[in-house]
């Protein structure tokens, strides 16, 4: 099943990589949403989520990675790459084709194949949704929305929701027991908007099964954070 | 030369031309394309000019003149040279992969060619980023027989917009993000601002309108940020321009930036537009005029004081401004005035995008139609309204249309002029929907501008603002006659991808445009993207239609601003392959460019 994902993935990387130079100049850039650091009450983390990315207008290679290190046991709380195609279906929405491996520490590996749209909703919500596909599937929802409180001090508020499909026991995850995160984070474009430091709030929290299972390993089922960081984009 | 000449000028041309091969001069010139650190007083930046120098070259030749110009490529990378305007073989036109292969780093390419007509003209790399990085300079050719407007000097006035990114940058950026470079964006600030004005429900509807399309009526300029240089030098710097009072001065503007269109006045002075695009125009006289980028026009003034005249040229989306000088003696300046408020988009200027959209989430109840300041007809019908495309759930029940503006017949309204029964650009249709144009396909030859449009100038001082309905050639250079055919040219784009197209196709995926040799063709240029395009025919010339018959105005850059259609006539007399493109280096680069190849006549 694994060996399939990548074996196919690989063929359209491939693809990508032979095509004859194009006319145009290939498209690179990378993007940190999030690189910060997360006062929790008890430990603190660090944190990221960015995307890199290669390719032209019809077909683009993103490494996207998502991770959490705890501040003073080094473990990864979360760590998560995925390796996503992503290739216009309308005038503002993408897409994606990928596969995702998650390997924090203390539980067991996940390794899914996803798929997803990611654009730009009415009312400019950047929204990305996908769907995660292996014996432990589930779906996640993410909408960001940037106010500009003026053109360089821009107040993003985010959500984000994980929907275990399956039980997962293993991570604590109980079927259609969703984990919601939203943050809020007031940033300034510093350099461009190339580093845009900011500074917010985060606050995770989940229910239904996902919550009962938390609470029976003994975790907690929220998380209220204060985060510092920046956002990056070159 | 030219393929249909009026009979008594061709008789006159042998006659001449006999007369000029005797005495026909040749001409040898030299530029060097170097590396060079660019100070603009507000930045450093390491750019590409020709002969090392800041200060754009001008090259100044004679009309029958037969040149040699070596140019030398002292750069890491390939480069070339386009000499915009110029009617000359293709092989010479300087556009790598339609015209030659480029010029190598450390080769020296020589073009040779005949100079066959006089004015200002330009010049630039064609080659990657390297004209909005610095390479460009002026052409100033001299008529046979000198002058025909007398003048008592004579300055060459280039404009650019200099970026602290490079070309390269910019546009990886804008793919990045689109909005990478727009800090006009409309903030919390201008939300307050429009409630105390409007109100608060409708300056939200007007912002939930907007955010439906994902448009942004600030995407007037897509890369602010620029320092705009006359001459090579920036306000600070101030270009100055000698004269005594009371004497002529023909100004020669040129604008070679990457992206910006200028706003250009001489507070105090008129402005006498003698040409356009490098061919005389009968004489008009302005307080101020937009020159769209790679345009170019020539203005006479006559400063009659001892004082020094500011030259100002604003860009179109008030961004950035500079300030050059005419002054009796050196360090005068003139005053720098405050920038005016930035323009806003309007719905008129969405215009041409209504057709190709699917606008099935547009809610019309933001819009609030009041009688106040209208002068509507009464008996209106919305009923024939031609709004083609995908227009269907559109909400017009909450429409408030007060009472007295019960039964009004739309089927009277000429949705095309917006000129005739009912005035739209006085419509208060709230929050900047002034004037919204349903149907821009059919807008009349001689609308320059969507009506409503946010783009329509004005001039600083209330005075006179030049329109291109105002340019009358001098002189014609062909027998007016009907086309042969029409070519549908639609300006096209994805603006938050950043892909610009023409019909909906990037040149990479394009077939050229195919023209014989001796027909005579038509551009039905139609806008349906939101920006304003400067389109560059390259080897023959553009007639604008404004109707005026043979007394239409030739160009070489056409600026086609949003939401409208406008007509130019090519007589194809210049065989070879051509470049045809939005002269927005960014544009082109991203698709709006076209490879146009002309069939037949002579090799």
């Amino acid at each position: 099943m694994k060996i399939t994902y990548l074996s196919a993935f690989g063929a359209a990387l491939a693809s990508m990589i032979w095509t004859p130079a194009a006319a145009e100049p290939v498209i690179w850039g990378f993007q940190a949403e999030q690189l910060e650091y997360r006062f929790l009450e008890g430990e603190d983390a660090l944190v990221w989520d960015f995307d890199a990315l290669a390719g032209s207008d019809e077909l683009r290679f993103v490494w996207r990675s998502e991770g959490e290190v705890g501040e003073s046991s080094g473990d990864f709380e979360e760590l998560e790459n995925q390796l996503r195609l992503q290739m216009p279906i309308s005038t503002f929405f993408d897409a994606v084709v990928g596969i995702q491996a998650s390997m924090p520490n203390g539980v067991p590996d996940r390794y899914n194949a996803v798929v997803g749209v990611k654009g730009l909703a009415p009312q400019w919500f950047e929204i990305d949704a996908d769907l995660y596909v292996s014996d432990h599937p589930y779906f996640s929802f993410e909408a960001e929305y940037e106010a500009l409180l003026t053109n360089r001090l821009i107040l993003t508020p985010s959500i984000e929701m994980t929907l275990p499909l399956k039980d997962d026991a293993a991570r604590d995850q109980g079927a259609w027991g969703p984990t919601f995160e939203i943050g809020a984070r007031v940033s300034y474009d510093l350099i461009d908007r190339a580093v845009s430091p900011y500074v917010g709030v985060n606050y995770e929290r989940s229910f239904g099964k996902t919550s009962n299972m938390l609470r029976t390993a003994g975790e907690d089922k929220d998380a209220f954070s204060v985060v510092v960081g920046t956002r990056i984009m070159f | 030369m030219k393929s249909i000449p009026l009979i008594r000028a061709a008789l006159f041309a042998t006659v001449l031309g006999a007369a000029s091969a005797a005495s026909a001069v040749a001409g040898t010139y030299n530029i060097t394309v170097d590396k060079i650190r660019f100070d603009t007083g507000e930045f450093k930046k390491t750019g590409v000019a020709y002969n090392k120098s800041q200060t754009p070259t001008v090259l100044r030749v004679k009309e029958g003149e037969q040149v040699t110009i070596n140019v030398t490529n002292n750069l890491r990378e390939s480069t070339s040279i386009h000499w915009h305007g110029l009617i000359l073989p293709f092989r010479q036109d300087g556009v790598p992969g339609i015209s030659f292969n480029g010029i190598a780093p450390g080769q020296t390419f020589t073009y040779r060619f005949p100079i066959k007509q006089a004015g200002t003209y330009w010049f630039h790399s064609h080659s990657g980023f390297q004209e909005p990085d610095g390479a460009y300079g002026a052409i100033v050719i001299e008529p046979k027989g000198g002058e025909k407007v007398r003048a008592d000097r004579d300055y060459v006035v280039q404009l650019t917009d200099k970026h602290p990114h490079s070309g390269n940058r910019i546009f990886r950026n804008l793919k990045m993000s689109a909005d990478y470079y727009n800090r006009s964006q409309r903030t919390l600030e201008d939300l307050v601002r429009d409630s105390r004005a409007d109100g608060f429900k409708q300056a939200l509807q007007n912002r939930a309108m907007w955010g439906r399309m994902r448009m942004m009526p600030t995407d007037i300029e897509d890369v602010q940020g620029f320092v705009p240089l006359m001459n090579g030098k920036s306000t600070r710097q101030n270009w100055t321009g000698l004269f005594k009072p009371g004497e002529k001065v023909r100004l020669r503007l040129i604008n070679s930036a990457a992206m910006a269109y200028f706003d250009v006045r001489i507070p105090g002075l008129k402005m006498t537009v003698i040409q356009a695009d490098g061919n005389d125009v009968q004489p008009v006289t302005v307080d101020e005029l937009r020159i769209s980028v790679a345009e170019t026009y020539d203005v006479i003034v006559q400063p009659r004081e001892a004082k020094a005249y500011a030259i100002i040229a604003e860009s179109m989306g008030r961004t950035a401004m500079v300030r050059g000088s005419l002054s009796p003696q050196q360090g005068w300046a003139g005053l720098v005035p405050r920038m005016r408020p930035k323009p806003l988009l309007t719905m008129a200027d969405m215009g041409g995008m209504m057709d190709g959209m699917d606008m099935s989430g547009m809610d019309h109840s933001a819009m609030t139609m009041s009688s106040q300041g209208t002068s509507m007809p009464e008996g209106m019908d919305h009923s024939q309204m031609d709004m083609s495309g995908d227009m269907e759930d559109m909400d017009h029940s909450q429409m408030d249309m007060s009472s007295d503006m019960k039964g009004m017949d739309h089927s009277k309204m000429d949705m095309s002029g917006g000129k005739q029964e009912m005035d739209h650009s006085k419509m208060d249709m709230s929050g900047g929907m002034a004037g919204m144009n349903h149907s821009a396909r059919d807008s009349k030859i001689g609308e320059f501008y969507a009506p409503g449009s946010g783009l329509i100038p004005s001039a600083a001082n209330g005075g006179k603002f030049l329109s291109y309905n105002d340019l009358k050639a001098a002189r014609p250079l062909y027998r007016d006659r009907p086309a042969t055919r029409t070519i549908e040219v639609r300006l096209t784009g994805n603006m938050e991808r950043y892909i610009w197209s023409i019909n909906g196709v990037k040149m990479e995926d394009a077939d050229p445009i195919r023209l014989k040799y001796g027909e005579r063709v038509r551009f039905k240029f139609v806008n349906e993207t939101m920006m304003s395009h400067p389109m560059h025919l390259h080897g023959m010339w553009s007639i604008l239609d404004t109707g005026k018959g043979k007394w239409d105005p030739i160009k070489h850059t056409v600026s086609i601003a949003p939401g409208t259609t406008v007509y130019t006539e090519t007589e194809v007399d210049a065989t070879g392959q051509w470049a045809f493109h939005c002269h927005l280096s960014y544009h082109a680069e991203a698709g709006m460019f076209r490879k146009v190849i002309v069939e037949g006549g002579p090799a």
